[in-house]
């Protein structure tokens, strides 16, 4: 540290009390993003704190990045400079909440449980069923743009986030949108901020829709000796008036995801041997409704099963549906914990398309001998997880070549492909953000309207932005 | 405007794609809108090298252009306010693409909304956005507007409809925004886009989701005696977590006007009605249905029918979709507010509105998303006196104000366009809007696109050409 930044911590403890700033290295390193540590990290409550300090940092030209519950840091590339940690999580009130309305307002630290604690004591529910549901914020879960098992029914944040007021990284607070349910006044630019990894502006706080809680629910699963009979039987569901809660494809050994300590801890009550799958593929789906609607479900889910060549069907409910339900929403954790260098590879494809692009990618994992497993959501999106043993240089060899391949042929498909997670050391070498993206030239001209320093988590996001 | 630039756009559209002349102009003087501004001159591209094309030359010679679809807009969104070339996209008209498996299509701006609907309706999919004015109003101006419609309340409004873009950026750019596959790596630019009112991009081709359509539909009418009544059942409808499909409203004298009209079957003695619609499966709507009807019971309607058929549905939905038509056969001139409140402040706000309507001797109809708490309120009024739009301008921001004061907004499907700039401060600090404006320099940096929009400001603003001389509006340009 030089002598300027040496007065950080003094600096920052003028906006925000003493008791507010780390700057212990010991402590700073719950806070290192890809074993960069931070110089000091800084816990603000108000948002008139957050404007001083992003101030500051830039007039002395630090960097800032945001956090939560520091679950998703992993995101991305590593910070091209990392000088404050902004915690917000003392940034966590419930602004305000009308369920009679379904809508309410929330500051960025709040966790994602206990808004939904609070919302359940109305009967209702946000359908943000993000990973590390425990503990993750929902300022962290926008930001990072993960998504869940719900999107099947209810999309994405994009679609029930009402607003949000955050600051720009000229210390600007600025907000958009509003709290009602229906608003086109102004330009929408909460969209943005989501999953943009904090780069261009911290968000202090978002507005939701929020919904009715889901009358009963059950979960189908039903088992196939091949990736393309699931795939069918997805596409049979999507063609019928079914409208399920879930729709997801695992591959065979997801099982072995699923039973390990960490994964008990998450879903207590074991799901049955036999629809775990083994070596088959699973497709499983949610829904919900009235129990006519639940037994419409059921009857016409296991028609379908057995026209697409299903070998075993099942309907979960009670524990063991929440079990299962967890490990849809808790997938990547679990595939982190599950190896060390298990680098996750996020496909989006036309939902026709799973099939092929499956293929291509199990083709360049098998042909290197890269143990592999999937979670494919029925909407398009597949969590192709390459669970590398080890980090050494020859997997990663292997892994950087399978993943290339993975991208252009998901490029020439048409569809997305980036590796949101992967061991620190292999990011100057995988294509973490995929391809070069066209409209990235356009991406530019808006981080440079909100951060022009770039000073909000510089180099992490797509192109380095 | 320079005739070197009419000559331009001559040599590169032909001579049968410009207007120019004073006569031919008169009609884009005008869009769904109480506002007037004349453009210079009128082009109707036929594929998007050809829209480039004339961004160039507006380009080289500075002078403003603006998007149009089909002039619906209620916000004067698609008027030339400093003068200019409208760019029409009346010509491009065509679906390019529809993929029935992956239930996506992709359209020129120019196709009219319910043309797709009815182009996949064989394959059990539609079109989900639907404004009431979907038999006219096209992808592109519903995409630029963020549109909404009845059904908006369950499906969503256009953005969540719309997958991916092509556009040409005022400077001239051809981009691609988005994809058609989920989750595209990189900024939500589709999502800042969409909405923008024409004042980002030229919108050249967009690729939206089709929605299949329902197995059952159950289309309720709910007939009131009094306007508390319909008002407190939306409010408990809502509360209760049923999500009808549509939750429209229409009041006594809006009833009466629409069925003078439409004979859609409204009873004309009635203080309101409920249209409401559930769908779904089958085992879920018709209990839905019950549902609904019980709630409707219990908040003293008079009546609650189910249509019969998909003839009795189809007869509702016209008395509703038609009902500003009907409203202008009653009066020369009316503005439609488009104000939105929390549900839970229903009941309150139209209580207000009338009152309003009462201190400014105005009659004041209400139709409106009731579900979404999207109010229309549509004030008549004569535009030939000047105190009167003035009183009626009055009387409206009277009612807005009310809709902030409830935590509102002010405008939830009709855009800013230049007839709410001025009320953007109501809702935004200067802060807001600069960053905002930030954004729109971003990527219409010397404003030469729909300029005077949005914003209360003049930045970008050229040479004005033609005043903005309103059918009675002067005093608010
Ligand atoms: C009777 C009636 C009922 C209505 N009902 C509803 C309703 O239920 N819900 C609702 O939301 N609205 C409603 N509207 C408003 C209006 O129909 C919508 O805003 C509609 O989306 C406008 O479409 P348009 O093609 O007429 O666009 P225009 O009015 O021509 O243009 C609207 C805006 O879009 C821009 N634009 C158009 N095309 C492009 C393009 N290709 N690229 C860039 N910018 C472009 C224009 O510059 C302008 O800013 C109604 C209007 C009427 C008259």
């Amino acid at each position: 540290m030089n002598t300027a930044s040496a007065t950080v911590p003094s600096r920052l403890a003028d906006i925000v009390g003493p008791s507010n700033v780390v700057a212990d290295p010991a402590q700073l390193a719950a806070f290192a993003i890809d074993d960069k540590k931070p110089s000091v990290s800084v816990s603000p409550q108000l948002i008139a704190e957050i404007v001083e300090i992003v101030k500051f940092a830039r007039k002395e030209k630090l960097a800032i990045i945001a956090t939560g519950a520091r679950t998703k840091l992993g995101i991305g590339l590593p910070p091209r400079q990392y000088d404050i940690a902004l915690n917000m999580t003392r940034l966590d009130r419930l602004v305000s909440y009308d369920p009679g309305d379904l809508t309410l307002s929330a500051e960025a630290g709040i966790p994602l449980h206990k808004l939904s604690a609070i919302l359940g004591e109305h009967h209702q529910f946000l359908p943000l069923a993000a990973p590390y549901f425990d503990r993750t914020t929902i300022g962290g879960t926008i930001a990072s743009g993960v998504d869940g098992p719900l999107r099947q029914l209810y999309g994405t944040a994009r679609d029930y986030l009402l607003g949000m007021e955050f600051v720009t990284g000229e210390g600007v607070v600025a907000k958009s949108g509003g709290r009602v349910v229906k608003n086109v006044t102004g330009y929408d630019i909460h969209k943005v901020m989501i999953g943009a990894l904090g780069t261009l502006g911290v968000i202090t706080r978002i507005n939701f829709k929020t919904f009715p809680r889901l009358l009963s629910s059950r979960a189908f699963v039903s088992t196939f000796q091949t990736l393309e009979r699931a795939c069918g039987m997805r596409n049979r569901v999507s063609q019928s008036h079914l409208a399920p809660v879930t729709m997801e494809i695992f591959s065979p050994g997801v099982a072995n995801l699923f039973s390990t300590e960490t994964a008990s801890r998450i879903a207590p009550n074991s799901i049955p041997e036999n629809i775990l799958g083994g070596s088959r593929w699973i497709f499983t789906s949610g829904f919900a409704g009235n129990p006519n609607a639940l037994a419409r479900y059921e009857n016409d889910l296991r028609k379908m099963a057995e026209e697409c060549g299903a070998v075993d069907a099942a309907v979960l409910e009670g524990p063991q549906l929440a079990s299962a339900f967890a490990l849809k929403r808790e997938f990547i954790p679990l595939a982190l914990s599950f190896s060390s260098a298990a680098t996750i590879l996020k496909i989006s494809v036309l939902p026709r398309q799973i099939a092929e692009a499956l293929t291509a990618a199990t083709r360049e994992a098998e042909s290197r001998h890269l143990p592999w497993v999937v979670m494919a959501r029925g909407v398009g999106m597949i969590y192709f997880t390459i669970l590398a043993g080890e980090s050494s240089e020859a997997t990663k060899q292997q892994v950087v070549q399978a993943s290339d391949n993975i991208l252009l042929a998901c490029a020439a498909l048409g569809g997305n492909a980036t590796i949101p997670w992967c061991p620190t050391a292999w990011k100057n070498t995988l294509r973490v953000w995929g391809p070069p993206r066209a409209d990235f030239a356009q991406m530019l001209k808006l981080k440079k309207a909100f951060d022009p320093d770039a000073i909000l988590s510089p180099g992490r996001f797509v192109g380095g932005i | 405007m320079d005739s070197h630039a009419i000559n331009d756009l001559k040599k590169l559209l032909g001579a049968d794609a410009v207007l120019h002349r004073p006569e031919e102009l008169l009609l884009y003087e005008y869009d769904g809108s109480v506002e007037v501004a004349r453009p210079n001159c009128v082009v109707f591209p036929r594929h998007t090298k050809e829209v480039v094309g004339i961004v160039q030359i507006a380009n080289r010679y500075q002078i403003p252009m603006i998007g149009r679809g089909a002039g619906t807009g209620l916000s004067g969104g698609a008027l030339a306010r400093q003068g200019g070339v409208l760019v029409v996209f009346s010509r491009m008209n065509r679906i390019l693409e529809i993929d029935v498996e992956n239930q996506c299509a992709v359209v020129q701006p120019g196709v009219v909304n319910a043309d797709l609907s009815v182009a996949v309706a064989q394959t059990g999919l539609h079109f989900a956005p639907d404004p009431s004015s979907q038999k006219a109003s096209t992808i592109g101006g519903n995409v630029s507007e963020n549109s909404g419609g009845p059904h908006t309340l369950a499906y969503g409004v256009t953005t969540n409809h719309v997958h991916s873009l092509e556009a040409v950026l005022p400077t001239g750019e051809l981009v691609r925004l988005g994809s058609p596959a989920l989750d595209s790596p990189g900024y939500d630019l589709p999502g800042l886009f969409v909405g923008s009112e024409g004042t980002l991009a030229l919108v050249t081709e967009i690729t939206v989701k089709l929605t299949r359509l329902p197995e059952t539909v159950k289309t309720l009418l709910a007939i009131f005696d009094t306007v508390d009544d319909a008002t407190e059942t939306v409010v408990d409808i809502t509360a209760r977590g049923i999500t009808p499909a549509a939750c429209e409203m229409l009041d006594g004298w809006t009833i009466r006007a629409v069925e003078a009209y439409v004979h859609a079957g409204f009873p004309v003695d009635c203080a309101a009605v409920l249209l409401l619609e559930v769908d779904g499966l089958r085992e879920a709507a018709e209990q839905h249905a019950e549902e609904v009807a019980d709630v409707c019971r219990l908040h003293h309607a008079r009546e609650v029918r189910v249509a019969r058929d998909a003839r009795e549905r189809d007869l509702l939905w016209k008395g509703r979709k038609n009902a500003f038509g009907a409203v202008g056969r009653l009066s020369p001139t009316y503005y439609v507010q488009d104000g939105v409140i929390p549900r839970t402040k229903l009941p309150q706000t139209l209580r207000r509105i009338n009152e309003i309507g009462e201190k400014y001797g105005f009659e004041i109809g209400n139709i409106f998303h009731a579900g979404d708490g999207n109010l229309h309120p549509i004030i008549l009024f004569d535009a030939r006196e000047e105190k009167q739009f003035q009183r009626a301008v009055a009387s409206a921001d009277e009612i807005i104000g009310f809709c902030i004061e409830m935590g509102g907004s002010i405008t939830g499907e009709h855009g800013v366009g230049m007839e709410k700039d001025r009320l953007m401060p109501l809702l935004f600090t200067e802060d807001d809007m600069n960053l905002m404006r930030r954004v729109r320099d971003a990527y219409n940096p010397v404003g030469l696109l729909n300029p005077g929009k949005i914003f209360p400001d003049t930045k970008g603003c050229g040479e004005i050409h033609v005043r903005p001389l309103p059918v009675a509006g002067a005093s608010r340009a």
